[in-house]
């Protein structure tokens, strides 16, 4: 193969047979009919069928007739608040709080139930945009979780009794608390109001303590900056004033600290004016292909257990007094170098970041950063983060003091160790010894089965409350519904076990209204959401590299032990397995791998072939993936694998957060293997990398793992990417023009329109608005948070495993991942990594409008490519003819729209997945948005450009007659998108940004999809920039004279 | 026979009538070939070709009532004896008036001044309105006229008395129907025993005699009919199925918006702000309602309140339901009890797949509310006045022009401006601005 090509899987690369069968029909299951493998006409008895179906067709039909309609009632209030319009959407500042994580929102309030959060642009956390992470947009879902607790329960062995009243919980548990010394088990806490009930609450019980504990520990960054800066906290980090990035580790753009901010900032970097093109650069090490791997410039490999080497010959080079240690690895060796030179040329906007838990390295990482001028530029000590404060020693001594049994009742808040501790065993021989364990969990989780009372915490979206994100940065929560269930804060059970009757809210209400001196003040405050500084200030903080030598003769650097290693990872969707029961979110297909609802081991291509798997047809196509029996640390792990290029090849990856319960809910229990267990502790620092795997060997075992890589396939049309090296683009800015005028030369010799020419239909007018979308793949980063967006805005179903295993996603909007390689070499820093968002492109010249037999899908005079689901009769012609692969079509009734119940068991689909029955009830279905409709089994859906927000735009701009309303209107996943990859507008407006980027700042990037069939989509993209030296882009090597142009050879 | 055939009867609205004549004339060229000399489906062609008084008073109440009465003034003024008013003696203009009002008002100022003297409000246009039947109108509003208030059955107050005569003239025309058909099998009869004599009489020998339930004719003959009738109101019957118009529940207490939003005058918009607000008007809540029911505690003024089964309602009564549902004490004037919400039966419902919002209609596009929910100031009760169809809508969307020039929103469709200014077009329908597309509506 000459040359470089862009694929989602391995048959798309080969082109196989398997692969080409898989895409030569759209719809890869036959007719449920033709099960004797026949056809419908030489069916056993297709006449008997088909009058079977016949009668069945009129008998319902006349019975449907024949009843009467059922009365609908319609209840007005007794007593209408004031402000609220049955009807009229509510908007209410609140903030997202879960583990730590403080992210400002605005819940959007339909009739009294939240159903869609955005980020509050008022807030420097959300780098004053509304861009969001997929778990913040899934947030609203867990509202409505059916796996919460209902009312306070006493825990008798597997039983939980409903307790008949707070007032009975709080005596029988206030007395057992008096004259003991009590532990409260947290995560990290930053809520100001709740940190002072917890030290009046300790007070009360002399000898009590309260510790913090991470699921996912950032204890070695605390420890290390006290060592370096005497400062137990962690700063903010500016990648937006960095011109060089380099991360060790360390998943910014995914799971590490802050990442929805850290995405907002990356993207300020990346994006290009091309009149002057420049952008940052970012270099990557790691082991296992991360979210941030994929969009670093380049990326180097490296075994977790190098990582101590790698940063000490890093700080070796630029000018540290310590000794590195020799480095193998070759290519490896090349990236410390470059990364070492382009630091050392960037001095003061400069940044390296380091995911390691062990605090010799973070402090040698501060030592690095320091010779790089980042203190006070890129990394910012003026108002600290507080959303990680957990430190490991403090918790390996309570799981000590718990099993010396000298902890007298344990108080458990959104902290799950029995899950989540690596040495569980000895937390749940430890809890078992305390004499009262109260938990404050919504769930009957891990931890909080094996307590004794679990008095439920209300959900944030039903909470007064305050979080403290970074020093001096407050932002206050206040319910968006009143609670669902008999729950209580937390804090308010506090207040009453300290002896103070205080409900929360007051305690809350009077704290601001003291803090901020008086009632104005405060109602601002909660109006706004957050009560922060005018602007950022930057500071550096003092420095002290004693430690460094110490450290870095400490760090053991020698030769590895095992000859293979595992990465413990975070999936982006998942994270540390809090959020496991959400459906949203267990079905967001994994950026890299596209699996969804499991985790598994992620292997080189390089150890798939050692271990005997052939990377065939078999393997890319199939979902039954071979286990893998590992000897971890000693102890045998079977894991499905997934092989994955830009993997380290003596390195395995296995995600954290699954494996729940069935106590954490329906979706949660039973997905996935907990790999928590695998967590080495290491000196009193946890570590997520194991270095001893041995003795792995293919089982007979299969496991299937529902992945959407092989569906949505283009059939080789692979030019709907465009990436190009920055050097390139600068040289010649004028290549994606020329192509579109060599097309436009082509196909429209005398206009230079398609439009006009191209086509035998008639030009689509659109007298009044049209809508259209720009898509920046340089600034898009993959994260997904798009997809869930867009899930929570339009009532996308959720399928369940089985279904995603059939092809029967319904995602709007998938963001297809492509994996480019040069000259086939599939491994490590060849690899470039182009995400690129995927929705219906509403082409002006759509095919799939002209096929569907009863015109339910058609155009707009906006440019609009229309469905209309009643007129759809389901003969999927459409998506067979869709060139880009978004129509998704109804195979069962996910939603629970028809009226006949049994739909959605029938034998076309089998069984649904239990999660997607939890998805159907009345509780979870509160979720869904009263302005679209849910789609019933049969017919097609697709994406609609969040038309429901297009049409009350126009009824806004209508009403304050005013049309610069819809100049710049929001869809929801460009509301979503922290990076701002996503635009939309009204591209007649000469004014609205779309079409100026179009026009005038990116058109030397902006191109379309497949332009070359001229469908004329209404979204373009922005070609994809590489700031790197290495080949990008669809090139042939051979043919030097087209050294620039972009085309593939077809 | 022409008219008494009870399929045709029923049938009042045009489009049917189209629909109906093309699948009646293909029928008709196969039946008469099977059926040699059969003139029972021909015949029945009359009705279509002429709108007659009863034609009127549908018309009348579909598209009139909603602001006229016959013999008072409404929204608009009591039509009785109109003919001897202004330039309506002239038929011709009165269709003009009809077709497009404004256009007429411009030179004529006998209706300038009587749209100022109606509160400024126009009369809406029915350009696709034929001449037939505004002459069906006319009869109609002079029959009634003619008769007094009190001639008729009962005043027309809505297509809520529609259904009385209907049905009796159904019965009629089933009798009738009957007679003929029993007459038209024996003359038939007498006519075939007539052939078998004079055959006998001229010596050909008789076939077989063939009782009439045998006739393959007569068998073919019922087939066809049962086909028809079946068929036909098979397809009314699905097309109409979820439609309810006239549908006309009691409700918990009885309310009469003739009371409230007719004889006091109470804006509708003081219960249903909602209209102009969002998606839907709302149903007020007791809080609202209590408002002026804290001072008003009887009911004595107002005109006598009659149920559709027409026994007497107890104003008073109501009152005190809806006390209790508040929990009001009217000796005490507060609350006292535990309130409870009323549960109302719902009359207008859309199905989920429809958008509908109320603001874009009441705000934006300025319409009155009696254009879909009719002479509601008329209506004790409410009943559903249109059938909520989506031929409905779309006809609506058709017809009405947008506030084009006054809403500066619409400057966006500059080609639009530019037509009109080039008088290439004079208004702009809801319809040119994609009013009648898929996703306007359904999404």
């Amino acid at each position: 193969m000459s040359q470089k090509k862009y694929w989602q899987n391995l048959g798309e690369l080969k082109n196989t047979e398997g692969y080409q069968k898989l895409v030569k029909d759209e719809f890869q299951e036959d007719l449920p009919f033709a099960e004797d493998g026949k056809g419908i006409l030489d069916a056993k008895a297709p006449r008997r069928d088909f009058l079977k179906y016949l009668g069945f067709s009129t008998a319902a039909a006349a019975l449907a007739a024949g009843c009467e309609t059922p009365v609908t009632k319609s209840i007005p209030y007794l007593n209408q608040p004031e402000n609220l319009t049955p009807g009229v959407a509510q908007y209410y500042a609140t903030t997202f709080v879960a583990e730590g994580d403080v992210v400002p929102v605005i819940a959007k309030v339909r009739d009294g139930r939240p159903i869609k959060l955005e980020g509050n642009p008022l807030s420097f956390i959300n780098t004053k945009g509304e861009g969001t992470s997929a778990r913040v947009q899934a947030s609203v879902l867990d509202l409505y979780d059916t796996g919460r607790l209902r009312y306070p329960v006493e825990v008798a062995g597997k039983e939980l009794k409903e307790m008949p009243s707070f007032e009975a919980a709080d005596k029988k548990i206030a007395g057992e608390l008096s004259g003991t010394q009590v532990v409260l088990l947290t995560s990290t806490l930053n809520s100001p109001t709740t940190r002072q009930i917890i030290s009046e609450f300790l007070a009360k019980y002399p000898g009590s303590r309260h510790v913090q504990y991470d699921a996912v520990s950032y204890s070695g960054l605390l420890l290390a900056n006290e060592m370096s800066y005497g400062k137990k906290a962690i700063p903010t980090y500016h990648f937006d004033k960095a011109k060089v990035i380099v991360s060790l580790d360390a998943d910014f753009l995914g799971t590490w600290l802050s990442p929805d901010e850290f995405t907002s900032q990356y993207a300020a970097g990346r994006k290009i004016n091309q009149k002057n093109p420049e952008m940052s650069k970012h270099i990557q090490f790691e082991a296992v292909l991360s979210l941030t791997g994929a969009n670093a410039d380049d990326r180097y490999l490296h075994r977790p257990s190098e990582t101590g080497a790698v940063v000490l010959n890093l700080l070796a080079k630029l000018g540290g007094t310590v000794s590195a240690p020799a480095i193998a690895d070759e290519k490896l060796k090349k990236g410390i170098d470059q990364a070492a030179g382009l630091l050392a040329a960037n001095k003061g906007a400069a940044l390296v970041v380091c995911g390691s838990n062990d605090p010799n390295i973070q402090v040698l990482v501060n030592a690095i950063n320091e010779l790089l001028g980042a203190n006070g530029t890129t990394i910012n000590w003026a108002n600290p983060l507080l959303t990680r404060q957990g430190i490991d020693g403090e918790m390996d001594q309570l799981v000590k003091d718990l099993n010396a049994g000298s902890v007298g009742a344990l108080l458990v808040y959104e902290a799950n160790p029995v899950y989540n501790y690596h040495n569980a065993a000895d937390f749940i021989k430890g809890l078992q010894k305390v004499k009262l364990s109260v938990s404050f969990s919504d769930r009957a989780d891990e931890t909080s089965a094996l307590c004794k009372y679990i008095i439920p915490h209300h959900h944030y979206l039903e909470s007064w409350g305050d979080a403290e994100g970074r020093t001096g940065f407050f932002s206050l929560l206040q319910p968006t519904i009143s609670p669902l269930f008999k729950t209580r804060y937390f804090q308010t059970s506090l207040l009453n076990w300290t002896g103070n009757n205080t409900d929360y809210e007051d305690y809350f209400k009077n704290y601001w209204v003291t803090k901020l001196a008086g009632q104005g003040a405060f109602d601002k405050a909660l109006q706004d959401g957050v009560v922060e500084p005018a602007a950022l200030t930057f500071a550096a903080t003092a420095y002290n590299g004693d430690a460094v030598g110490d450290v870095a003769s400490k760090l053991n650097t020698g030769a590895p032990a095992g000859k293979t290693e595992l990465v413990l990872y975070q999936k982006v969707s998942i994270g540390s397995g809090a959020v496991a029961n959400n459906p949203w979110l267990q079905e967001m297909p994994d950026p890299i791998t596209r699996a969804t609802w499991d985790n598994y081991a992620i292997i080189s291509y390089a150890m798939a072939a050692e271990l005997g798997i052939k990377l065939d047809d078999q393997y890319e196509v199939e979902f039954h993936k071979p286990v893998v029996a590992f000897t971890i640390n000693g102890k045998e792990v079977k894991l499905p694998i997934l092989a994955v290029p830009g993997v380290h090849p003596n390195v395995i990856g296995v995600a954290l957060g699954y494996g729940r319960s069935e106590g954490a809910g329906r979706a949660a229990n039973g997905v996935g293997y907990n790999a928590y267990p695998l967590v080495s502790a290491k000196g009193g620092a946890r570590q997520y990398y194991v270095t001893d795997v041995t003795d792995y060997k293919k089982t007979k075992d299969t496991y299937d793992i529902a992945y959407t890589q092989t569906h949505n396939q283009y059939e080789g049309r692979v030019e709907v990417v465009r990436e190009y090296a920055l050097d390139e683009f600068k040289k010649n800015p004028e290549a994606i023009p020329q192509y579109r005028e060599e097309l436009a030369e082509d196909f429209a010799k005398k206009t230079g329109d398609f439009r006009a020419e191209a086509t035998l239909y008639p030009v689509y007018e659109s007298p009044g608005a049209h809508w259209g979308m720009s898509i920046d793949l340089n600034a898009c980063t993959g994260c997904g948070a798009c997809t869930i967006a867009c899930m929570a805005e339009n009532n996308v179903p959720v399928v369940g495993k089985n279904e995603v295993k059939r092809s029967h996603e319904m995602h709007w909007l998938r963001i297809d991942r492509y994996f480019a390689s040069y000259r086939d070499n599939t491994e490590g820093d060849n690899l470039n990594v182009v995400f690129m968002p995927m929705l219906c492109q509403h082409c002006d010249n759509a095919p799939c409008e002209n096929v569907c037999p009863v015109s339910a899908t058609n155009h707009s005079s906006e440019g609009l490519n229309q469905m209309a689901y009643n007129r759809c009769i389901g003969t999927r012609y459409c998506a067979n003819n869709c060139p880009f692969k978004v129509r998704r079509f109804n195979w069962a009734d996910y939603t629970g729209a028809d009226s006949f119940p049994d739909n959605q068991h029938h034998n076309g689909v089998g069984k649904l997945d239990d999660a997607v029955l939890m998805m159907n009830e009345d509780l979870t279905r509160m979720v869904l948005n009263p302005d679209v409709t849910i789609r019933s089994r049969g017919v097609i859906e697709k994406c609609s450009f969040c038309v429901q927000r297009l049409q009350d735009a126009k009824l806004e701009a209508k009403k304050s007659q005013d049309a610069s309303v819809i100049r710049d209107v929001k869809t929801a996943c460009m509301q979503a998108c922290s990076a701002g990859a996503i635009v939309f507008g009204n591209v007649n407006d000469k004014e609205s940004r779309v079409y100026k980027i179009r026009t005038q700042e990116q058109n030397q990037r902006a191109y379309y999809a497949l332009e070359h069939i001229h469908v004329l989509p209404n979204i373009n993209y922005l070609a994809k920039i590489r700031n790197t030296g290495r080949p990008v882009g669809v090139k042939d090597e051979f043919a030097g004279k087209k050294a620039v142009s972009p085309e593939v050879h077809h | 026979m022409s008219a008494s055939c009870p399929i045709f009867a029923a049938v009042r609205e045009n489009v049917h009538l189209n629909k109906l004549r093309d699948i009646m004339s293909y029928q008709r060229s196969t039946v008469k070939r099977l059926i040699f000399g059969s003139t029972f489906i021909f015949s029945l062609f009359f009705l279509v070709t002429t709108a007659n008084a009863q034609d009127g008073k549908a018309i009348f109440n579909s598209k009139c009532a909603a602001c006229h009465n016959v013999f008072k003034n409404s929204t608009g003024p009591a039509l009785g004896g109109m003919e001897d008013r202004g330039p309506w003696s002239d038929r011709k203009k009165l269709y003009a008036w009809i077709h497009n009002p404004a256009a007429f008002m411009a030179g004529d100022p006998y209706t300038q001044a009587l749209k100022d003297s109606h509160n400024g409000i126009l009369m809406t246009g029915f350009p696709d309105m034929t001449e037939a039947e505004i002459d069906a109108i006319v009869d109609y509003v002079n029959t009634t006229f003619a008769a007094g208030p009190g001639g008729g059955a009962k005043p027309a107050a809505g297509p809520a008395a529609a259904p009385e005569p209907k049905s009796d003239d159904t019965l009629l025309f089933g009798v009738l129907t009957l007679i003929l058909a029993v007459i038209a099998l024996t003359l038939l009869q007498v006519n075939s025993n007539l052939k078998k004599m004079s055959d006998d009489k001229e010596g050909i020998p008789a076939s077989e005699p063939v009782p009439f339930y045998r006739n393959k004719m007569y068998i073919a003959l019922v087939i066809i009919v049962l086909f028809l009738v079946g068929g036909y109101y098979t397809i009314q019957g699905a097309v109409g199925l979820g439609r309810h118009q006239g549908y006309e529940p009691e409700q918990p207490i009885f309310y009469s918006h003739k009371v409230h939003a007719g004889i006091n005058q109470i804006s509708c918009l003081y219960c249903h702000g909602g209209a102009q607000e969002g998606k839907s008007a709302n149903i007020p809540a007791v809080n609202v309602c209590m408002n002026c029911h804290m001072a008003i505690n009887e009911y004595t003024k107002g005109p006598q309140l009659f149920r559709p089964d027409g026994s007497e309602v107890n104003g008073t009564a109501e009152i005190q339901k809806l006390y209790s549902y508040a929990g009001w004490d009217p000796d005490k004037k507060q609350y006292t009890g535990e309130g409870k919400p009323i549960e109302w039966e719902r009359i207008h419902n859309l199905p989920d797949h429809v958008y509908f919002n109320h603001s874009q209609h009441v705000v934006v596009g300025q319409q009155q509310c009696q254009t879909c929910h009719g002479n509601i100031t008329e209506m004790d009760e409410v009943q559903q006045f249109t059938d909520l169809s989506m031929g409905w809508c779309v006809n609506c969307h058709r017809n009405t022009k947008v506030q084009f020039t006054d809403n500066k929103f619409y400057s966006i469709y500059e080609k639009f401006h530019e037509d009109i200014r080039n008088k290439k077009i004079d208004s702009v329908t809801v319809e040119m601005i994609g009013g009648i597309e898929c996703q306007k509506c359904h999404y």
